[in-house]
């Protein structure tokens, strides 16, 4: 299984865990699943299209990713606000 | 006592004191976020405050006391899997009735919802986002913007709406269907032979008068508009005024023929003319207005007002008006504009103004 890392807000809706252990192909797949189990974490991440909301960041292994990026099992996904602001 | 709940580009700031001087900041939640509006529900006395986190999109939030724990209400979101996503929650208003009563919330994209459990949970209005001549509706520069959604004292049924910049929409079935009331409103924004036509109507602010339901008030994008017949048709006012560009407007329930305006320069000029900072009051539905300035800086002042930046408390002679600009300072009128006091300074920018109590 992937291992997720959120932090903040996201951390405090995921159960406060910081890390989560979910199975998926997909990045897109991966955050569903992450909602399904934490119902509390719906909206702030994907938006109603199913798309990463434009000030989060998904990186995977390091790597900034959209949505359909594929996700391996022991890949570690990061899900960071992104630098912006004002 | 009054309340003051001033949404602001950071955060929500629950003010306290009476009207003459600078307001107490009894509490501040939602740090950092963008608070667009928040209010006190008259009947159940609860909180709800519309936030949206440049991050994590928008919510609606609700609470007893703003120093404790906000929950998030559930059911404000579009359809899942659809081509749009909820940009913003523009306005909370309460609805006419006493138990079944509704609390309504207006956002971008010129959504409306509803919720029949004091704010715990939301329901989209489909007849509105279903309505056949959406395609073609346009977003003004806030965006596509519900910001202004009037009851009909004592009719739970009966609700006008001003969408920037859809116009206005008016349902007499409770919300099942709804039609446009434009009739009368002149885009200036658009060639001449188009205006006639156009469903581009940029409202910036709608009231109604409470005693005499069918008198409405209108802020246009140029243009300050009065109806006689419940928003089906537009008769323009703005003369003498400035100007009749602006956002924000606000009435005395006490008198059907009174409404209060901020004007700023021009649509490319968004300040207070001359460096003055003026409201503008009308006793006589529109005919005349008086400036209204006794208090607010009268020497190069360029201040922003933005639509939900003036609000009032009260009625008749001892009728409250509080408005709060986007350099963060909020002015006072105890006697109803006749001379004005500084009420807070040094915020962020302020986005709402809601005297609650």
């Amino acid at each position: 299984m992937a291992l997720v890392r959120l932090r903040g807000p996201l951390k405090r809706l995921a159960g406060d865990r910081s890390e989560q252990s979910v199975e998926a192909g997909t990045v897109c797949e991966l955050l569903r699943r992450l909602e399904r189990e934490h119902p509390a974490v719906d909206g702030w991440i994907l938006d109603e299209r199913g798309l990463i909301r434009r000030h989060i960041n998904v990186f995977v292994n390091g790597e900034c990713v959209r949505e359909d990026a594929p996700v391996a099992v022991d890949d570690r996904i990061d899900v960071l606000p992104a630098i912006s602001g004002g | 006592m009054t309340e003051l709940l001033v949404g602001t580009k950071k955060g929500l700031f629950v003010l306290e004191g009476e009207p003459g001087g600078e307001l107490e900041v009894k509490a501040r939640a939602f740090a950092g976020e963008p608070v667009e509006y928040a209010m006190r529900d008259p009947l159940t006395d609860r909180l709800l405050a519309s936030v949206t986190s440049a991050f994590y999109g928008p919510k609606i939030w609700y609470a007893d006391d703003p120093a404790g724990e906000w929950e998030q209400a559930g059911g404000v979101a579009l359809p899942e899997g659809g081509g749009a996503a909820l940009e913003r929650i523009w306005t909370i208003v309460d609805g006419e009735g006493d138990g079944d009563r509704a609390l309504y919330a207006g956002g971008d994209p010129g959504v409306l919802f509803e919720s029949r459990d004091g704010g715990a949970s939301w329901e989209l209005n489909r007849a509105l986002w279903e309505h056949p001549t959406r395609p073609g509706w346009q977003p003004g520069g806030g965006g596509l913007c519900l910001h202004s959604i009037v009851p009909w004292p004592d009719d739970p049924d009966r609700l006008a709406m001003g969408i920037s910049a859809a116009g206005v929409w008016l349902t007499e079935d409770g919300g099942s269907t709804w039609r446009q009331g434009n009739k009368g409103l002149v885009a200036r924004y658009v060639p001449e032979e188009s205006r006639e036509e156009t469903t581009a109507l940029c409202v910036h602010r709608l009231h109604r008068a409470p005693r005499r339901p069918e008198r409405m008030f209108m802020q246009f994008h140029g243009g300050v508009y009065r109806s006689d017949d419940a928003g089906e048709s537009w008769t323009d006012i703005g003369a003498g005024l400035p100007s009749d560009f602006g956002f924000p407007m606000a009435i005395d329930p006490a008198d059907p023929d009174s409404a209060y305006v901020i004007p700023l320069a021009a649509d490319m000029d968004r300040v207070t003319p001359d460096g003055r900072v003026r409201v503008y009051e009308t006793r006589d539905a529109g005919e005349s207005w008086t400036e209204r300035g006794d208090g607010l800086p009268q020497e190069n002042a360029y201040l922003t007002v933005l639509r939900h930046g003036l609000d009032r408390r009260g009625e008749g002679p001892e009728l409250e008006l509080y408005f709060g600009t986007t350099t963060g300072e909020v002015f006072g009128s105890g006697d109803a504009g006749a001379s004005w006091f500084g009420a807070a300074k040094h915020l962020p920018p302020v986005y709402s103004v809601r005297a609650t109590r």
